[in-house]
Formats: structure tokens, sequence, C-alpha cells
């Protein structure tokens, strides 16, 4: 079989997408600050230390449930700075427009990217605008780059993980996932599920304000929990331990995933955040978590335990245990 | 306690766990589960991981996805070829490899390859474009069957002239009879599949403990269900008796669904059909009768490449539970879910892909 074409699973999120990363990118552009292949690049300019990250969003429809593509364009930034321990500051907003795109709804999304870059006190301070011939492309795809400076003081613990760290999570997981499957066209499938696309860094901000028990972060975003936490084992070289049933999942998700055949935990998230905690830190933070209206259902879902193989066990909830894995291709459903 | 939770109760799976192992069972016994659904459940949930080590689950041909031989696919594939046709699939089926390359690197390429999650969405798909003409890969069992045929009554009630059918639906009984008649069938007890005896009733497996003495307990897709007909399964071992029973008794009855049967019966006659690892089963797949042909794509002439198999492949032995999938070569090296060699690492259901994905440890263990 020919492989040497882009297929849709080289964007999943999943074992392809990391492979062409690895295998392509991280090759051609190997240097210190990439490498990590963290959320955000870490970077040192004089005494400050900067973070800075870029992605495109393409997602379809543009506008779903509890969001727009806009509000996610200026979210997925924000966040991706945060997890980093980075205080976000400036953003860059770049369009790609359809021709026949209607202004109508790119005043909408645009106003969104306004209003939710606004309330992060982040400024939007550079920008590009393409048009391009109708069909040659889906109607709009945005690209956002953010810079944030790592405050002095506090952040990330510099502690190296170690056993008996907690894994947290701050909420329920797969609601962006499910929102936008049901919104997309040719689903017939009615649910009450909101997107939970949503800036984090007031969340995370309230967290290490009051605790430097933080160790690690990252949004579970494409490829869910299970590739968020497939990548923590494998670049902290640690194993961990997690338990299905304190993974808090909204019941009409779980419904969703029974009937098509999916796993919550592959399932992306636009509001979540995954932590590991140094063990005495872990049930304090989990209670600043809960208070923040984004972190009602935070959770303690797992441990850091000993072995360093670099892989994830997770007890099921039937009480037999597995090995997870980053999903593999696109999410399909089970057909019978 | 709620129904689902009841069914998913770490307390009441181990229960049954231990009642197993208190069977004293003296030799190893190695019990088949027929669907896919349940080989997907029986890994998502690490059922292995708490039964006692005598006890040995392997799949069967159940998985439909799994079961699609190279010549179904290739066919296809020509179809996605032609200008104007789109083709709709249910999801895992565009990544399995036929005999040079699968439907998604058709896709890539610029073909039409459409998933849908339901034929009467595909449908509706197909009013709403009839510049194109779709054509709905039917792959899967009775159950399958049943909707499929019902699709294809509604496009005839509203006219709907642009959608047709590929057939590559199956009937199972046909598929376990071949199975063991085998010489080297090596299967002490079988889980029934619960979705298609729901359609078919659980009287058209009777013949299996009849004929081949062989235990059958039809089975729900929940961790207690799965364990329970383990359990019951593994009482009639030790009990030297082979029977069919129900443990599926809040969905499944004995003459299933007889409206569903004859919906399928109208629409659909039986025909040879093609299995991965079986070949030619007489009888064992289900065409459009006659008077429906407009909606048969099996009609439109296209030329097909030469079926080749992939010899160092191995799923035909894993269908029919002759090896685990990390007996073959390929697995988990150059057969892996993101670089598929064989159908059964495709697949949800497939074995290869459960054991690949939900290993307790390092793969095969």
């Amino acid at each position: 079989m020919d492989n040497k074409i882009i297929t849709l699973s080289h964007g999943a999120g999943g074992e392809a997408m990391h492979r062409l990363i690895k295998e392509l990118f991280v090759k051609q552009f190997s240097n210190p600050r990439l490498n990590p292949l963290a959320d955000a690049a870490i970077l040192k300019l004089n005494e400050e230390r900067l973070a800075f990250t870029t992605d495109s969003y393409v997602v379809k429809p543009l506008e779903f449930p509890g969001g727009n593509i806009g509000q996610l364009a200026v979210c997925g930034t924000i966040n991706d700075l945060v997890v980093m321990g980075a205080k976000p500051l400036y953003l860059s907003a770049s369009f790609i427009l359809e021709e026949g795109f209607p202004i109508q709804i790119l005043e909408r999304i645009v106003t969104s990217m306004s209003q939710t870059a606004r309330a992060a006190q982040v400024e939007i301070v550079t920008g590009d605008t393409k048009v391009v011939p109708r069909g040659e492309c889906d109607g709009i795809f945005i690209n956002t780059a953010g810079l944030g400076m790592c405050p002095l003081g506090h952040g990330l613990s510099k502690a190296p993980l170690t056993e008996g760290d907690a894994v947290v999570i701050s909420g329920t997981i797969g609601d962006h996932g499910i929102a936008i499957l049901a919104a997309r066209e040719g689903l017939a499938l009615q649910t009450t599920i909101e997107s939970d696309c949503a800036s984090l860094h007031e969340l995370i901000g309230s967290v290490l304000k009051e605790s430097k028990g933080v160790k690690w972060m990252r949004d579970p975003t494409r490829g869910g929990l299970a590739a968020a936490l497939t990548e923590l084992a494998e670049s902290q070289s640690c194993d961990i331990f997690i338990r299905e049933a304190a993974i808090p999942v909204q019941e009409p998700v779980r419904a969703v995933c029974e009937l098509l055949g999916f796993d919550p935990l592959h399932l992306a998230n636009e509001g979540k955040v995954v932590m590991v905690i140094a063990a005495g830190e872990a049930e304090r933070i989990v209670e600043l978590l809960r208070a923040h209206p984004l972190g009602r259902a935070a959770a303690t879902i797992g441990q850091i335990i000993g072995g360093g193989m670099g892989i994830v066990r997770m007890k099921t909830e039937a009480g037999g245990v597995r090995r997870l894995h980053r999903p593999a291709g696109e999410l399909l459903p089970r057909i019978c | 306690m709620e129904p689902l939770t009841y069914f998913r109760d770490a307390h009441v799976v181990r229960q049954i766990a231990r009642e197993t192992a208190h069977l004293h069972l003296s030799q190893p016994v190695q019990l088949m589960e027929v669907c896919g659904g349940h080989t997907a459940a029986i890994y998502r949930y690490a059922l292995h991981d708490l039964l006692p080590p005598e006890i040995k689950l392997i799949s069967g041909p159940g998985c439909p996805v799994c079961v699609t031989s190279n010549d179904f696919i290739d066919r296809a594939i020509s179809l996605a070829m032609l200008p104007d046709v789109t083709i709709a699939t249910f999801g895992d089926l565009i990544r399995v490899p036929g005999s040079t390359r699968s439907l998604a690197d058709m896709r890539a390429r610029g073909a039409d390859v459409r998933v849908f999650y339901s034929p009467a969405d595909a449908l509706e798909w197909a009013k709403a474009h009839s510049e194109r003409t779709l054509v709905f890969l039917g792959i899967g069992f009775e159950t399958t069957a049943c909707t499929l045929a019902a699709t294809i009554a509604e496009a005839l009630r509203n006219k709907v002239e642009n959608f047709s059918l590929l057939s590559a639906l199956k009937t199972m009984p046909e598929a376990l009879r071949v199975l063991f008649t085998a010489p080297d069938a090596q299967v002490d007890g079988l889980i029934l599949p619960g979705h298609v005896t729901t359609i078919v009733g659980w009287h058209a497996f009777e013949f299996i403990a009849r004929e081949f003495s062989i235990p059958c307990v039809v089975s729900g897709f929940e961790p207690v269900d799965l364990m329970e007909t383990i359990l019951m399964l593994c009482r009639q071992v030790a009990e030297k008796r082979a029977s069919i029973e129900n443990q599926y008794r809040r969905v499944v009855q004995k003459q299933g669904n007889v409206r569903a049967q004859e919906l399928i019966r109208e629409m659909f006659e039986p025909c040879d059909m093609s299995w991965r690892g079986f070949g030619v089963i007489p009888e064992s797949g289900l065409k459009l009768r006659s008077s429906y042909s407009q909606w048969d794509a099996e009609n439109v002439s296209v030329e097909v490449e030469p079926t080749q198999e992939d010899a160092a492949c191995r799923c035909g032995d894993v269908l029919r539970g002759r090896i685990h999938p990390t007996q073959c070569a390929l697995f988990g090296t150059v057969c892996t879910p993101d670089t598929p060699r064989g159908a059964c690492m495709v697949s949800a259901e497939g074995a290869c892909s459960a054991v690949y994905q939900f290993s307790s440890g390092h793969h095969g263990q």
C-alpha cells in the first residue's frame, strides 16, 4: 500500500500525526526550544522567559453549541500558553476566507474573538487576511499565534515527577468532541451537550497563585485525555495508573459514546486541563479548581507509579486493568 | 441503581469471577466470542484480567469489517473511481486494505468516499444530491440487513433513484457450521452474538449444541453480561452438557424479531458469499431480489483489479480462532492500527486491534 500521501489520520492527534511531527517537522526544524514539543515554546530573551505558540482552526461546523471557530481560535491559543505556566499577553489573528463567505457570519466570529480576548485581558495586535477562490477553502480558516510571559516566582514547579504524584482533570471529558459530532451535517443526533470551549487563564491562574504543587499541565484537545496521558508518560518517562470510574463524564456524552462506539477518553476537549500535582498538594488543588466555575467537576483520576516505562494503565469500570494508547486513525464508530 | 451501572458494577463482576473460579475446571477451556461487539467489550473492560487462567477467550468471525473480503473492497474502489459516484460506508471499512489499496487511499486521491452512521442518513444525503449516484457498502449481518432492507423500502416509496446497495451482507449460522465442521476446531463453548440473535432468534443457533455438542450462551454486551455468560458456559463444561442458553433474556427471544425477518426475506435472497479466512460459503450471504435490481450496485459493470491476498497476513486464522493475534508475525511491528496490513487490525471490533489497543501491558500479555 502507498503510504506516501497525507491522510486525515495525520491530523487526528493520534499515532500517525505524532509520527509525522517527529519524523518530518522535528527532524528538519530541530532545536532545543522546539524539541520538547510542549504546547508552547519557552524562549529566554535577556532576563525574561516568554512562551510562544501557534495554532490553526478549521473546525466544522463554524458555529456549534457552546461556541464558534473564533472563540475557539482565541481560547485554544490562550490555553496553550497558560498550561505552560505563562500569562498570555498578545495574539495574532490570520484569516483565510473563501470567496462568497457571508460577512454577517464573519462579523459574528470576529466579535466573539474580540470578546473572548478582552475577557482574558489579551490584545490581538497583528493579523493577516487572505481570500481564496470559491471551493479552495471551506468558508474560513483561522490561525492565531500567542505570546505570553512566564512570571518569575510562580508558575510550574521544577521538581521532577515522582511516584505518588496525583493526576487531576479539571472537569468532564468529551464535551467538545460530542458537541461537534452532534452538530455535524449527516448525523441526526440530538443532544443537549455544549462544547466546553473556554479560556483557562483564570482557572489555572487561581491554582498557580495559591500553590507551588503543579508539576505538569496540558490541555487535552485532539486525541483527548488518552493522547494527553500517553504524551505525559512518554515525554517524562514515567508510568501512570488511572481509574476509569474516577474520570468525570457527563451522562449524555456517555450515551452518545455507547451508541456510536466512541471512547470518551479519545474525544477532544477545549476547556479542560490535566495536571500532575505533588502528592501532598493534590487535595488542596482539587478544592481550588472546584471553587472556580470551570473546575466544578475536577477530580483526581490516578497517579504516577514506579516503573519508568512510559506506559499508561487504566483500571476499567469493570475492574480489569488494561493499557491506554493514543487513539489510532480517525475516530470511527463501531458498526453493529 | 441505574440499570447500566449495575451491568458494569465491579463488585458484581468480581463476584461472578469468584464463582467461575470455584468451578475448579480441571482442564483449559477455550471459549469463542462470535461477535465483534463482544470482542471490543471484553478488551475495553479488560475482562481477561479477571478470569481464572484456565479460561481462554478467542475471537470468531463476527466482526463485519474483518470478514469482508478483498474482492469486495476492490470492487468498491472501482466504483469509487467512476465519475458522479459517491461511496457511502460505515466508518471502519474505509481503512481496510483491499488487494492493493484502501478506500481511504482513494479518498485522499480525490474519490468521493463518505462515512455515514446509518443507511437512513445516506438515503437523506442521496435525496439532497440528485446529481450524484450514491453506492452504499452493505457489510454486516442480519442486524444491518434489517436496517438496509428498511432503507431500500424507503427509497422505493420515495422513488429515490440515485441510491444503490453493494451487498456483502452475511448470515452467521452457515459460517459457524463451516467453522465447527473443520477437523481443527478447538472451541469448548460459544458466546453467541446478542444483536444477531435479537433479529433471528436463538433457535437459529440450536444446531450448534445439538450437532456439534458445543455449549452455547446468548450474551449481552456489558461486563456483567459477559462474565455471567462465561460462568454459564463453564458450568455446562463442568457438567459435561451442551445446550443453548440465553443470558440476554432482557432483549433476545427464541423466535427473534419476526417482522424484521420478514422484511429481510422480502428484500433479500440467500446467495453464496466470500468471507475473509473462509473463502466462499454457500448460501451465507444476502443479495437483493431481482425485483429490486434497480437498487443493486452489483449490476454496475466496472473493471475490478485481480484479487490478491497478502500472504503474510493471518487475519483468516485469527477469524477462525486458530491463532491468537500475537501469533501473527506482522502483529504490532509491521501491522498496527495506524499501518494496518489486515482487516482485523483496522476495525474497532477486530481481534488484532483490540489486543493491540487494550492489552494489559506489553502487547500480547
